[in-house]
């Protein structure tokens, strides 16, 4: 009994007990070409029409997509007119966030190729459209965190992901940055893509810099993908992201920085070790200049910098100031170079970033918080996606999350944008909950949560200029007077969902 | 001095955000004809309607030889200006004829001796007739440079290192102190190079002058750090005033500070540290309790 032929009964009988098939050698042939000849072949490979067909996508399926080409990106508008060409009704749009980019998708809304959106955010004529009751279903939004949880959970189902890349190979090992001479559309990281990745039923990868295998280190593996297709142009690069750290000339914006930079410095979190969030917008980043000169002068290390990582962070990661570059998003250039040279510079998904789950993710440890808001309101609820015409211009991001997990959230907003107060009663959508907002740093005065009276204290002693919340509204009142009430019809456009899954708010459809 | 054009609401509406010692709405030169009348409204409205809190409000009005000069001081003084700015002031006679106007309009609505006048000299004459400008009225306040007109009339053009200033500068500051009054300087307008602009602040405060009239609120910070004086000063200065508190109580005509005699120069010098300590923010009224 000791040849094959002889073990052959043997064998069977095992597979059987098992409920497995017997291996059957005459299957499986060795392809003896060099490995450059065997990626070309790659059955991944295909053009988008293709990867559509075979990816079993039908009418009434969830497709995604993310937005870290921002204002530049050709990958939802590409694939909606190849799904309208190709004949496909009643599908469901669940993107990272979309913006004046997309408009073409209002017409796909017309003709019933979309008919339902989950984003975190909307901007221009598809915004004002859908505002104003575009949509029969009410669009969905979700802050970043909230859309990772909610893909990892199975609450939002992926049948099919189409993921822009900056470079991938042709098994699809992809990431938002490039080592080839023929880059064209850098993004770094590509964080809100991941969970898409990793939990889409099919995942389709869109490149226009196919580089050979191994294209490491790589962002979205080849495990986790289908279909390879390659493009002209995933992005218009020029609009996917600035060039190099712009200082803002703005006085307003440096007021607001340079108050905030003392709450910051005197709120009892600056020290050795502190973690911090800021956004892109010009008070944030100049914000981050004054705190620089500051953990210089008294010998201050942050151990983490999170979220959209800036060419501030990079450089002050690259002086030793900033330990460690935490990046489910790079807002420019210099943040996306850092993502691919820097080996403390990690990339993680908007699950590891944001999520509220108890596994674990960065938010949960952030000290300090820096946000903006469109309006806030006297009970310190923050609104940062519809504005105070009612028309949606903007996105949750990853605010309510950072509110609600760092130990210091400070929002920063003027006033008075033009004749539109900042200050008012009550926001006209509620997107980040009072009780997890402990600043508000305007032009005329600092706001403290009264849940933070310790805080307000230490403010005070240090000489900051803290005001009642009320105060700040009575004076935008007393300069530009009440405003009529906004003309809301019945009919909700909107629905915000909290990180938790829960219903947050709604937002209704405004008259044109 | 903050000049903030008076055609511009949004910048009218929070000029005093970025705290300024004073701001001037300008009806005069950063105002086109078309838009005269328009100006004047706005500054009026936003005289009577913002609360620009402890900051010193000034108008720079058109010259009385114009069809608007008039017009203006009637609305500002109405609207309760702190302070008109005389453009292109050349002589005495032209602040004797804008304070009757003022006395008019103030007459008229009971409340004279309110408005105060500074005078802008931007010509050779009005350098030439510095001192008498500046004694022209019991209301005046202050003089200050306006360099680019003046750099035109003597027939040369500006440069960075401002040569061709030196006389009118070190004139104005001379004609202020003999009269009593403020001396401020010409604005430096590249807003780019901070550096020159500090090293112009630092030179015409050896001058001697009082301020710096700036463009835009960047350039606060740069002021009130070269006007700034230091901390040993400032503790050096609050001995000085305490002890003559202390002399006063008593009734005593001579101060000693450690053993030495205060003349009169080094109390004022005391008090000019403690006010420039206030106004560049370092002291609050609430440290000199």
């Amino acid at each position: 009994m000791n040849t094959y032929k002889e073990r052959i009964q043997l064998v069977e009988n095992e597979a059987k007990a098992l409920g497995k098939k017997i291996y059957d050698d005459a299957k499986h042939q060795k392809d003896p070409n060099a490995n450059a000849l065997r990626q070309d072949k790659s059955p991944k490979l295909a053009t988008l029409e293709e990867a559509i067909r075979k990816s079993g996508l039908k009418d009434g399926m969830t497709i995604s997509f993310h937005h870290h080409f921002r204002g530049g990106d050709k990958v939802v508008n590409m694939v909606v007119d190849k799904l309208a060409e190709m004949g496909f009704k009643n599908l469901h749009l669940a993107a990272s966030s979309l913006s004046d980019v997309h408009k073409p998708l209002i017409e796909h809304i017309k003709n019933g190729v979309i008919t339902q959106i989950s984003t975190s955010g909307l901007r221009g004529d598809l915004a004002k459209e859908i505002s104003e009751g575009l949509m029969e279903n009410p669009v969905i939004f979700r802050s970043h965190g909230g859309r990772g949880s909610a893909i990892a959970s199975g609450d939002l189902h992926i049948d099919v992901a189409f993921l822009g890349a900056s470079s991938s190979d042709p098994l699809g090992n992809a990431c938002g940055y490039s080592r080839s001479e023929n880059a064209k559309s850098i993004c770094g990281s590509l964080g809100y893509a991941l969970p898409d990745a990793e939990y889409a039923d099919k995942v389709v990868i869109l490149t226009d810099d196919l580089v050979a295998y191994p294209n490491t280190p790589n962002s979205i593996s080849e495990r986790n993908v289908d279909y390879v297709v390659v493009v002209d142009s995933v992005g218009d690069s020029s609009k996917i992201s600035s060039g190099a750290i712009r200082d803002t000339k703005n006085p307003r914006d440096i007021l607001l920085a340079q108050q905030a930079a003392k709450v910051i410095i005197n709120s009892g979190y600056f020290k050795n070790g502190f973690s911090i969030q800021t956004g892109s917008g010009g008070a944030s980043l100049a914000a981050v200049k004054y705190i620089r000169n500051k953990m210089i002068e008294d010998g201050i290390k942050a151990s983490f910098a999170l979220g959209g990582i800036t060419a501030h962070m990079v450089k002050m990661h690259e002086e030793g100031l900033i330990e460690r570059l935490i990046d489910v998003q790079s807002f420019d250039k210099v943040a996306a170079e850092s993502l691919k040279n820097n080996p403390m510079h990690k990339e993680v998904t908007s699950v590891e970033y944001a999520a509220a789950d108890d596994a674990g993710s960065a938010v949960h440890y952030l000290d300090i918080v820096i946000l903006s808001a469109l309006e806030v309101d006297v009970n310190f609820n923050v609104n940062v996606l519809v504005g105070s015409d009612g028309i949606i211009r903007g996105a949750i991001g990853g605010h309510p999350d950072t509110a609600a997990d760092s130990a210091l959230s400070i929002i920063v907003c003027p006033l008075l944008r033009g004749r539109i107060p900042c200050v008012v009663d009550e926001v006209t959508t509620l997107i980040t909950p009072g009780s997890t907002v402990d600043v508000i740093v305007t032009e005329y005065g600092i706001a403290v949560n009264p849940r933070r009276p310790e805080l307000a204290e230490r403010l005070k002693k240090a000489g900051l200029n803290i005001v009642d919340i009320n105060s700040l509204k009575e004076k935008a009142n007393s300069i530009i007077g009440d405003a009529d009430p906004l003309p809301f019809g019945d009919k909700v456009v909107g629905v915000v969902m909290n990180r938790d899954g829960s219903v947050q708010d709604v937002i209704r459809n405004i008259k044109a | 001095m903050m000049f903030v054009p008076g055609n511009n609401p949004g910048m009218m509406a929070d000029a005093h955000i970025y705290g300024p010692d004073s701001i001037m709405l300008d009806l005069e030169d950063s105002v086109t004809m078309a838009e005269k009348d328009t100006a004047r409204l706005l500054v009026y409205n936003a005289l009577k309607s913002i609360d620009y809190g402890d900051t010193e409000m000034v108008v720079r009005i058109n010259p009385l030889n114009t069809p608007y000069g008039k017009k203006d001081i009637e609305a500002v003084v109405k609207a309760g200006v702190h302070v008109i700015r005389m453009p292109k002031t050349e002589t005495a006679e032209e602040v004797v004829e804008v304070e009757r106007e003022i006395e008019r309009v103030e007459k008229e609505i009971g409340c004279l001796g309110r408005t105060k006048i500074m005078a802008a000299i931007e010509s050779t004459l009005g350098v030439v007739n510095a001192y008498a400008i500046a004694t022209a009225s019991k209301r005046m306040m202050g003089i200050a440079l306006g360099a680019e007109d003046y750099s035109a009339n003597l027939k040369t053009q500006r440069t960075p290192g401002g040569d061709e200033l030196r006389l009118a500068r070190e004139t104005i500051v001379v004609a202020a102190r003999a009269a009593g009054i403020d001396a401020l300087d010409t604005v430096y307008s590249n807003l780019n190079d901070m550096e020159t602009f500090r090293k112009e602040v630092e030179f015409i405060k050896t001058l001697g002058f009082d301020g710096k009239s700036i463009i835009n609120p960047r350039q606060i910070e740069v002021v009130n750090e070269v006007f700034a004086p230091s901390e040993k000063a400032i503790e050096k200065a609050r001995t000085i005033i305490a002890a003559i508190k202390e002399a006063e109580k008593k009734g005593s005509g001579v101060i000693a500070v450690n053993g030495k005699m205060v003349d009169r120069p080094v109390v004022i010098r005391a008090q000019r540290t403690i006010d420039l300590a206030l106004a560049s923010g370092i002291l609050t009224e609430e440290d000199l309790k």
